[in-house]
């Protein structure tokens, strides 16, 4: 039970998107999934222990790496993994309420229940602002929370018990600077693709609903 | 055997539920069951060797360690996302006993037809009702219960920096600090939040059923 539960519900997800959803759903897998999973896993896997001080006090290195990674990348790349695939859950949601609905009724309510049109196209339009926002937040706040995307390889720090100001050294502070860039250019590319689609439905579904209303008009 | 085996067993009560139900087995599996193995369990992974006492009197260390956590964090929350799913298996058994039930009636010469009856989505009356109702009463009330466990053991949901410890074998009042204090209170409050948002869940559920219920009455009476 871990990252297996995303796979399958993006998998399910596949189903009800468009070609541009499932082209981000593979950028998702491949890009920043597989790549989380084999790669910056285990880059920050030791951070605490080889995040070394230039001193023997007991205690001031746990403080200052605390001072300097509240919350580390890895969390923060895992929260965001989860946080911007959850929001395609509320299409499959909408998708079995109206399976449901059909069943209940016993007739064919629907064209198709996954077809997306009527309340599914909104459903479908929120679920990729959310997605977007989501992404724009979790890069906004990796950039607050450490001055940009930099990694440095030294720090000082003079938080209690330090007795003075204190060398600290950060572990493969390139690799991991490399890995950030590459979640920003990907979380980039997935907010691209959610505004080409989005862009795409609206205009679809204006361009459907303007030759309804031609066509009516002249009936 | 892990959490897949629950995913297994919750799966197959989630046909049964009400909407909300449906939401709240959700939220249970993404925002708390995964962020634990995949997020959680890492920041807690090193909790006892990162912990540091200002002092090198062998054993001081693991007594204070002892002493300001009984219980890790990490493997509360596991015990409560356990109990919290548990009551789920009171509506697996009642559904498992009544196609038992229709099955022996089905031996016994009645025509049911049995694929059907696998494949049945079982609705939430009568004493079905009484089962699932409880089950969510169940639920909520193990909420509550581990929540405050966590606010008694760890005097609130901060996770302090530093600790004071002068349990025997330490000679004095050490200094002994914590591992990730931000990190973990992070996750703490997090977990907090989604606990809380079950428990609205779980309540919203309650009162629609018995709003349904009592609306069913009172359309009977008249």
């Amino acid at each position: 039970m871990s990252w297996g539960f995303l796979r399958d519900l993006l998998s399910g997800v596949n189903k009800y998107s468009t070609g541009i959803g499932r082209i981000w759903v593979a950028v998702v897998f491949i890009f920043r999934l597989l790549v989380y999973i084999v790669a910056a896993e285990n880059i920050w896997k030791y951070e605490h222990d080889e995040f070394e001080c230039n001193i023997k006090q007991p205690g001031c290195e746990n403080v200052c790496f605390d001072h300097f990674f509240p919350v580390s990348h890895i969390r923060l790349w895992a929260l965001q993994l989860i946080m911007v695939s959850t929001p395609s859950l509320l299409v499959v949601f909408h998708v079995a309420y109206r399976e449901n609905r059909e069943k209940q009724h016993n007739q064919k309510l629907y064209k198709s229940p996954g077809e997306i049109d009527g309340g599914l196209l909104c459903t479908y339009l929120i679920s990729l602002i959310l997605k977007t926002g989501f992404e724009i937040v979790f890069l906004v706040l990796f950039y607050k929370l450490y001055n940009g995307f930099e990694v440095p390889r030294l720090v000082k720090c003079d938080i209690r018990p330090c007795p003075n100001t204190v060398d600290c050294y950060i572990s493969k502070p390139t690799e991991k600077m490399i890995f950030l860039y590459f979640l920003v250019a990907t979380s980039c590319l997935c907010i691209v693709l959610n505004l080409s689609e989005l862009s795409y439905l609206i205009f679809k579904y204006s361009i459907k609903c303007y030759l309804k209303r031609y066509i009516k008009k002249h009936q | 055997m892990d959490w897949g085996s629950l995913q297994a067993v919750l799966g197959g009560v989630n046909k049964h539920s009400t909407s909300i139900g449906k939401i709240w087995l959700t939220v249970l599996f993404i925002f708390r069951i995964m962020i634990l193995v995949v997020a959680a369990e890492r920041v807690w992974g090193d909790e006892q060797q990162d912990f540091v006492c200002n002092t090198l009197q062998p054993g001081c260390r693991n007594v204070c360690y002892d002493h300001f956590f009984p219980i890790s964090h990490i493997r509360l929350w596991a015990l409560q996302l356990i109990f919290v799913s548990t009551p789920a298996l009171l509506v697996a058994m009642h559904v498992a006993y009544t196609r038992h039930e229709k099955k022996r009636r089905f031996r016994n010469g009645e025509k049911i037809d049995i694929e059907e009856l696998k494949n049945e989505k079982m609705h939430i009356r009568g004493p079905l009702w009484w089962t699932y109702t409880s089950s969510i009463f169940f639920r909520i009330v193990f909420e509550a219960v581990f929540m405050y466990v966590f606010y008694y053991m760890y005097d609130g949901y901060q996770m302090p920096r530093l600790v004071k410890c002068n349990a025997w074998p330490c000679p004095n009042i050490v200094d002994c600090f914590v591992s990730r204090p931000t990190e973990k209170t992070t996750f703490t409050i997090f977990m907090l939040a989604v606990s809380g948002i079950c428990m609205m869940l779980n309540l919203a559920e309650l009162c629609y059923l018995v709003i349904k219920i009592c609306m069913k009455a009172s359309r009977k009476t008249t």
